[in-house]
């Protein structure tokens, strides 16, 4: 027999030599119903054709996994199209079967409605036509209602879906059994006619508020679907001297791998040559395109945009920055708010009560209701049926923690579970953790004060700028130092771009500073040059070096600024015509990030109080406090206290978030009602934190809380809406209205309001997406 | 009270108390011990709905959806922040390693439909 054949590539993890490639062809082509395999080392896939009757993809990864390899025949993406496809379908099938239902219900409608009938056909006043055209739609279209009834009365569980089956039959049934046997209600009704129009336009509207519902639905999960589709397909990578395109899973961590200009970056890694800028606000949130070289850190599924670089991967799978971050953003929206339980404990008890309501509404009605007793009561126990929402409350919750965690992650603001966004809205101080979070965490040259020009600038002198040839001569000395601040003044003078000296017979002099021989005005001495000093008061007393009261002043205001000053002097040399003489300062501090100013004033408008906490002596963390327009500062606090801090505000009756950098600060942060890490590298699984801000901008502490806000309020009126709506309507349609305004609720209109109900919950979740971070 | 009102009345009562003691005072079915694995059929509920597994171990839960109704789509484990989609009539295993003993609830994604995880040392 012929069968026609299937060809399928996937790919095989594992493979590592020419040999594999034979063993799995062998296996592969051992299957029954396989009738060629052809396996590419290079591509790492494996293309077999095969009898689809035949061969499943099962027996093709049990081919694969006994010679000791993994298939993978269904990625992920193919999971998320089939997932696709079956919501697609999913809408069409409803949409056809609201459609079919309502122009149904409308016919139906036009040939029974008073005064609209006379209008109609006469065909569409028939009774039997009426049946005709509700029959499909009591069970085809409204099959899906009886089909998740039934098997959750087994389970003794009633939900939405019970009531409308309920409902819709009582009014079907009713309706038929008019239909053929008028006479025998004529006694109990005056005129005794159907009411299918009823039973299809509720079946209709509730289909078409599904339909509707789904659609909505699905934008709550955007985020996650966009996140998963950033991830890049493929990777250059280079192995033995050539350069081949593989699959990304099949990547391994130190693969060097080649990405030119425009390229997506596969993985995680550390560039090794090249250099370029890259744009990273797709996974960071970070909207300007960093400039990266050879020993930063690039991120996969980011953009490369000008140069071509080679890196070597250092993460690679559910390693990597993007997975980190789809996992937690998965985790967020698969937690519960604290808020919800209320909502929980209602749904819980919710459609059984309503089904006891619908019944004492009937009996009510028929013992105590006006004539026709029988049908007032059974149109008004429909009513309670159908306008019953117990979805909205359900929905309520959950779609607004998964729109409001989404747009969290979309701006590099990553939070932990629902309940962390839940209690960030009460925070109402916040304490920042000063060196790595307020401050960029490395010193930086903050002022450089030539005090004796005309010795500094000589004839050999590369400028003419007094202050620039201050910081190279620094610099040229410092070039040899080890010393943190050294790294400070030699990174300036290269921003400056300056020519550093040689210098000779350079020594260092612990706990003071350094000197050496450097080429300067006057007479060379033995070696080249002069002999300078750099470094603290401590070295200038020693050296005999005098300051006068202006230059002491200048120095005293610099240091209750927070800063380090260093003193460039002249070491007094024997025979040498220039006296000693202090040639100028350099000052270096721990500057505050340039978005920290805007950040704070953000949070104190809110009306956030803020501390500043540091291990720092005072007058500096006053300093950086004054800066940045922070009141509180909690100085001098050893690593291991900074938690206690955080406990004793607490005890104030403070809701307490503290902002850190996730490593020293860890039981800090753990302590604090909703612990902020800043994000550090790749790594943003930071275990102790609630919010992880991947964009490592300080203004998105406001942002996050800001985000909670909105989530709050939007979860706080979807719960207000549904909880009203079913308070009210529900007496509503039992009639409690009827003894004083006579007002009756048509069952249609039940069937309007709940579709509606659900329907704007979700969108009301949805509108979270217009807000601007 | 006329013969019809009695007979509509007693029945509305019979009906409510019935109600009642059908869907709110349904027992507890008896957990389920899983050892590596268990499959649970979605279908108007999850069978089995109490489930018990050992603190520390590694659970596959494989949810088979049976049920095309879109109130059972979704399975949220809160406690083990899990929610996830279920396709229709395919497997969907979720792991777990719970790490400490008590009752972990799990539903549906609007909350309809309950299932248990009793975690025992």
């Amino acid at each position: 027999m012929l069968y026609t054949l299937t060809k399928r590539t996937f790919t095989i993890k594992g493979m590592h030599c020419a040999s594999c490639v034979k063993i799995l062809e062998d296996s592969l082509a051992k299957v029954e119903g396989v009738s060629s395999a052809v396996v590419n080392l290079a591509t790492g896939k494996a293309t077999v054709s095969y009898a689809p009757e035949k061969v499943t993809d099962g027996l093709l990864e049990s081919a694969v996994s006994s010679v000791g390899y993994k298939a993978i025949i269904k990625d992920v993406i193919e999971h998320e199209d089939a997932e696709k496809l079956e919501k697609q379908k999913e809408l069409k099938d409803l949409r056809l079967k609201s459609v079919f239902s309502l122009i149904a219900g409308g016919l139906i409608l036009w040939g029974s409605f008073p005064g609209l009938m006379n209008t109609s056909p006469l065909i569409l006043q028939n009774f039997f036509v009426h049946l005709l055209l509700a029959t499909p739609v009591q069970f085809w279209a409204g099959y899906s209602f009886y089909q998740a009834t039934i098997p959750a009365l087994k389970h003794r569980v009633a939900n939405m879906d019970t009531l409308v089956v309920i409902g819709t039959t009582v009014a079907y049934g009713y309706s038929a059994f008019v239909t053929f046997f008028p006479q025998l209600l004529a006694p109990y009704t005056l005129n005794p006619i159907p009411y299918f129009d009823v039973s299809t336009i509720i079946i209709g509207l509730i289909l078409l508020g599904r339909y509707f519902e789904a659609k909505a639905k699905a934008g709550t999960s955007e985020a996650i679907k966009k996140l998963i589709g950033l991830q890049a397909k493929t990777a250059r990578v280079i192995r033995s001297g050539n350069e081949i395109d593989i699959p990304i899973e099949l990547v391994k961590i130190n693969d060097l791998i080649r990405v030119r200009p425009g390229e997506k970056i596969p993985v995680d890694g550390i560039i090794m040559e090249g250099q370029s800028s890259i744009d990273e606000s797709m996974v960071t949130g970070e909207s300007i395109p960093v400039d990266k070289t050879k020993g930063d850190t690039v991120v996969g599924a980011t953009i490369n945009k000008t140069g071509t670089f080679v890196y070597k991967a250092t993460k690679v799978g559910q390693e990597t920055m993007l997975a980190q971050i789809i996992k937690l953003v998965q985790e967020a929206q698969g937690s519960k708010a604290p808020i919800q339980r209320l909502a929980d404990l209602i749904s819980s008890y919710f459609v059984p009560v309503v089904i006891m309501l619908a019944i004492a509404t009937f009996v009510v009605w028929y013992n105590f209701g006006p004539s026709p007793a029988f049908l007032f009561a059974m149109l008004n126990t429909v009513a309670v049926l159908i306008i019953a929402c117990p979805c909205a409350m359900g929905l309520a919750t959950p779609t607004a923690i998964m729109v409001g965690t989404g747009i969290g992650a979309e701006h590099g603001i990553l939070i932990k579970d629902a309940e962390s966004l839940e209690t960030a809205h009460k925070i109402d101080t916040i304490i920042f953790d000063k060196t790595g979070t307020l401050t960029k965490g490395k010193p930086e040259v903050t002022d450089i004060i030539p005090l004796n020009s005309s010795v500094i600038l000589s004839e050999r002198s590369e400028s003419k700028d007094p202050v620039k040839e201050l910081l190279r001569l620094v610099a040229s000395l410092e070039k040899g130092s080890e010393h943190s601040l050294a790294e400070a003044i030699v990174k300036k003078a290269e921003e400056k771009k300056l020519a550093l000296s040689k210098v000779e017979a350079f020594k260092a002099i612990a706990g003071h500073g350094v000197e050496g021989n450097i080429n300067l005005k006057g007479e060379r001495i033995k070696g080249g040059g002069i002999r300078i000093i750099l470094g603290n008061r401590k070295l200038m007393e020693k050296e005999g070096v005098r300051l006068d009261s202006g230059q002491e002043r200048r120095i005293e205001k610099l240091e209750q600024e927070g800063k380090t000053v260093m003193m460039l002097a002249t070491r007094p040399y024997t025979l040498s015509p220039i006296p000693s003489t202090l040639l100028g300062l350099i000052a270096v501090a721990d500057t505050i990030k340039d978005s920290a100013i805007e950040a704070i004033a953000n949070l104190q408008k809110m009306g956030i109080e803020i501390a500043l906490i540091t291990g720092d002596n005072k007058r500096t963390a006053q300093a950086i406090a004054k800066k940045s327009g922070i009141k509180r500062v909690l100085a001098e606090v050893l690593p291991d206290q900074k938690e206690e801090e955080v406990r004793k505000i607490q005890k104030e009756g403070k809701k307490v978030a503290m902002v850190g950098d996730g490593i020293n600060d860890a039981p800090a942060l753990a302590a604090a009602d909703v612990g902020i890490a800043m994000g550090t590298g790749t790594d943003v699984a930071i275990e102790a934190a609630d919010i992880t801000l991947v964009n490592k901008d300080l203004k998105s502490v406001a942002a996050a809380i800001n985000l909670s806000k909105k989530t709050m309020r939007t979860i706080k009126l979807n719960l207000f809406w549904a909880f009203g709506y079913n308070v009210i309507l529900i007496p509503v349609a039992m009639g409690v209205l009827y003894p004083f305004a006579k007002i009756l609720l048509n069952p249609i209109f039940a069937s309007l309001a709940m579709a509606t109900s659900s329907i704007s919950v979700v969108a009301n979740s949805l509108l979270l997406k217009r807000y601007k971070i | 009270m006329t013969a019809d009102k009695l007979i509509v009345t007693i029945f509305g009562l019979t009906a409510i108390i019935f109600t009642y003691w059908f869907f709110l005072m349904k027992k507890e079915e008896e957990a389920v011990a899983a050892s590596d694995s268990i499959d649970i059929s979605v279908k108007g509920g999850y069978s089995p709905e109490v489930i018990s597994l050992k603190k520390g171990k590694t659970t596959k839960l494989n949810f088979i959806r049976k049920d095309p109704s879109s109130c059972l789509e979704e399975v949220v484990l809160p406690d083990f922040k899990i929610r996830k989609t279920l396709p229709l009539n395919q497997k969907l295993t979720i792991e777990i390693t719970p790490k400490r003993t008590g009752e972990f609830d799990f539903a549906c994604g609007m909350n309809m439909f309950h299932g248990k995880i009793v975690v025992r040392d």
